[in-house]
């Protein structure tokens, strides 16, 4: 669509860029300004300049949750997406089973975080929960509270049960942007379903999957909840992620300084990924 | 094939529900059960635990309060989003490109970074502990994502629809309500469904930015958690009610929801 | 105002890409830009660039704060380079 170039509609955004604006920017100058001073309580405060920087940058223990939150996101993202996929590719057309499946599958979206990790403490424990009752029925020592490998996998299994459907939904509908004239193409062609796949369905989800792929990555990058209610980030670190780690230090410990410094760092991070994908889907727009 | 196809999907939505059902499971146990042993559905069955919260002020409070603050954003997020898309999908205007990359990074922004700057932002401004300030802080990620997924239903009205409306002598804002508003109709009711969605289950900012008149229920339990043991059976109902306004949300716009994504500039 | 905490060095630091922002925004409006294609493997406009070169600042800052024992001044004029480079020629 051609748009008009018309400088008034600024009058039609002003609302949302006042309101957002509100929200977003007095907030983070405020990081900013926390993040070269040293802060002991409302009043008294010293300019340090970036000497947090420095600290937090050499930090063994940030380096470790940073580190723990890549591994984290690029698990998530590699078991998700190929099976939000599949899951897709699964469902039925049209009807009222399908409608029936819609609903089903969202219901982890709706659930309030903390009751997601509430849900999973019960159910991994092995003396009242499902999971953790059948597992150690079948002879398998499990325990999520002190095993670390335990914890982790239970970590990931429960991000998997509240996001596939997600990434699932996304695709769906991808899917059935899909004009039929497409199929019946390749059914005369006697396409495998394996070449359908490849060459109609893949690259017409391909937006669908940058938009999966880029919510699920901003989501898993600052995961908080779940984990700190399932397994408060325990054993010792194993499963202390970032926005833990930093709310810990600011809220825990009052270090201010060093979590705001942490903060920018870790928006950085976020704003260059995401700029990347941002760029990747427009010029992905501007060639079609 | 299509056997196999069923069967997975079956597969799949067994792993979603059993956990549910667990949950569902536990709120008729009473703790007793609970903790006695295993059993797979509740031997005494009991609404003991629901009576707890029906009964207890700081209990059904905090879903009120839960309900109103969400309703309220949701509301706000509509509002403003919808002359913004408008404007988005209709004109070019100076840094609009900009300004749509800085709207999402907000959506991208981790509430951990935010949580002290907003509680003395909100405090300087006498908002704290009120529902309208958790409404206001809910905005930072839902605005973003309503202009997104509405600009896209925009774009897919034709513009010569504006244009006769414009020639038959309609101003903008009664061509916007009387016209444009009804065409995107479903767009309206699955932007609405997805911010009620995440201020629904954000927890964070919900529990820093009140105390105790505008308590969200979701903080309510996190303090039950914390305090003089679990109380496993009221925990779970808890966990159970929590689920259901969603449940009720999806309902509506289920018909929406496929198509929304399939219009939409994603 | 006193709960955002600020310092003379933070208030110029946002002073600055105010200013920037508002000059930008002249700019446009006297001399509007077009799209162009330069060393970076995109095509951008100018407000492009200046994201662009200004994220990479940041960086820029981040390691020589990080890695190296530099004064903070010798990455601020790296970056004033890196911003004109990029603003000219990207």
């Amino acid at each position: 669509m051609n748009k008009v170039i018309n400088n008034k509609a600024w009058w039609l955004v002003l609302p949302v860029f006042l309101l957002v604006a509100f929200s977003a920017i007095l907030p983070m100058m405020t990081v900013v300004n926390y993040s070269v001073q040293d802060i002991f309580d409302a009043s008294t405060r010293t300019f340090v300049g970036v000497e947090w920087y420095q600290q937090v940058l050499q930090n063994e223990r940030l380096h470790d949750s940073l580190l723990r939150q890549f591994i984290f996101s690029a698990c998530v993202l590699l078991i998700e997406i190929p099976l939000g996929i599949a899951i897709a590719l699964c469902m039925p057309t049209k009807g009222r089973w399908a409608s029936a499946c819609l609903i089903v599958m969202a219901i982890p979206l709706l659930i309030p975080w903390n009751v997601i990790g509430t849900i999973w403490q019960i159910f991994g424990r092995a003396d009242i929960g499902l999971l953790g009752w059948t597992l150690s029925e079948l002879g398998i020592s499990y325990n999520y509270a002190a095993n670390t490998m335990d914890a982790w996998v239970t970590v990931l299994v429960m991000d998997v049960w509240h996001w596939t459907s997600l990434v699932a939904l996304l695709c769906y509908s991808g899917l059935r942007a899909i004009p039929d004239v497409y199929y019946q193409a390749a059914r005369i062609d006697r396409a495998s379903a394996w070449a359908v796949f490849r060459h109609i369905q893949l690259p017409k989800m391909k937006s669908v999957l940058l938009i999966a792929v880029m919510l699920r990555f901003m989501d898993s990058f600052m995961i908080y909840t779940e984990p700190f209610v399932l397994t408060g980030g325990g054993p010792g670190n194993a499963t202390t992620f970032l926005s833990q780690t930093l709310t810990k230090m600011a809220v825990g410990q009052f270090d201010l300084g060093p979590a705001a410094a942490f903060s920018l760092v870790y928006f950085l991070i976020i704003l260059l990924v995401s700029w990347a994908f941002y760029t990747a889907m427009t010029h992905n727009d501007q060639q079609r | 094939m299509t056997i196999r196809k069923t069967l997975a999907l079956l597969l799949y939505i067994l792993f979603l529900l059993v956990p549910i059902y667990w949950l569902l499971n536990m709120s008729f146990k009473s703790n007793t059960e609970i903790l006695g042993g295993l059993t797979l559905w509740p031997q005494e069955f009991t609404l003991a635990n629901y009576q707890v919260i029906f009964t207890d002020p700081s209990w059904y409070e905090g879903y009120l309060n839960s309900l109103y603050y969400v309703c309220l954003n949701t509301l706000i997020s509509l509002l403003v989003a919808l002359p913004a898309a408008y404007a988005f999908s209709r004109y070019r205007f100076l840094g609009d490109k900009h300004l749509f990359f800085w709207l999402l990074t907000n959506r991208m922004a981790p509430p951990a970074v935010f949580l002290l700057p907003f509680f003395q932002l909100y405090s300087s401004i006498g908002l704290f502990d009120t529902h309208i300030a958790v409404a206001l802080a809910h905005c930072l990620f839902n605005v973003p994502l309503a202009v997104w997924i509405l600009e896209g239903f925009m774009s897919g009205v034709p513009k010569e629809i504006d244009e006769t409306a414009y020639i038959d002598g309609y101003s903008f804002p009664k061509f916007f309500v009387k016209i444009f508003i009804p065409l995107i109709g479903s767009g309206i009711g699955v932007t609405a469904f997805f911010c009620f969605m995440f201020s629904w289950v954000e927890l964070l900012l919900a529990r820093t930015l009140t105390s105790v008149d505008a308590k969200p229920i979701v903080a309510v339990m996190t303090r039950t958690v914390s305090a003089s043991g679990i109380d496993w059976g009221v925990l779970a109902a808890a966990g159970v009610l929590t689920i259901l306004p969603g449940m009720l949300v999806i309902w509506f716009v289920r018909n929406h929801v496929a198509k929304g994504f399939a219009l939409g500039r994603v | 105002m006193e709960w955002m905490a600020w310092t003379p060095v933070t208030a110029a630091f946002f002073g600055g890409i105010a200013l920037l922002l508002v000059g930008m925004t002249v700019w446009e409006i006297r001399s509007p830009c077009v799209e162009r294609r330069g060393f970076l493997p995109i095509a951008t406009t100018r407000g492009d660039r200046l994201f662009i070169g200004l994220l990479g600042s940041a960086y820029l800052h981040l390691l020589v704060v990080g890695v190296t024992d530099w004064s903070t001044w010798i990455a601020s004029a790296l970056s004033v380079v890196w911003l004109l480079v990029v603003m000219r020629w990207g």
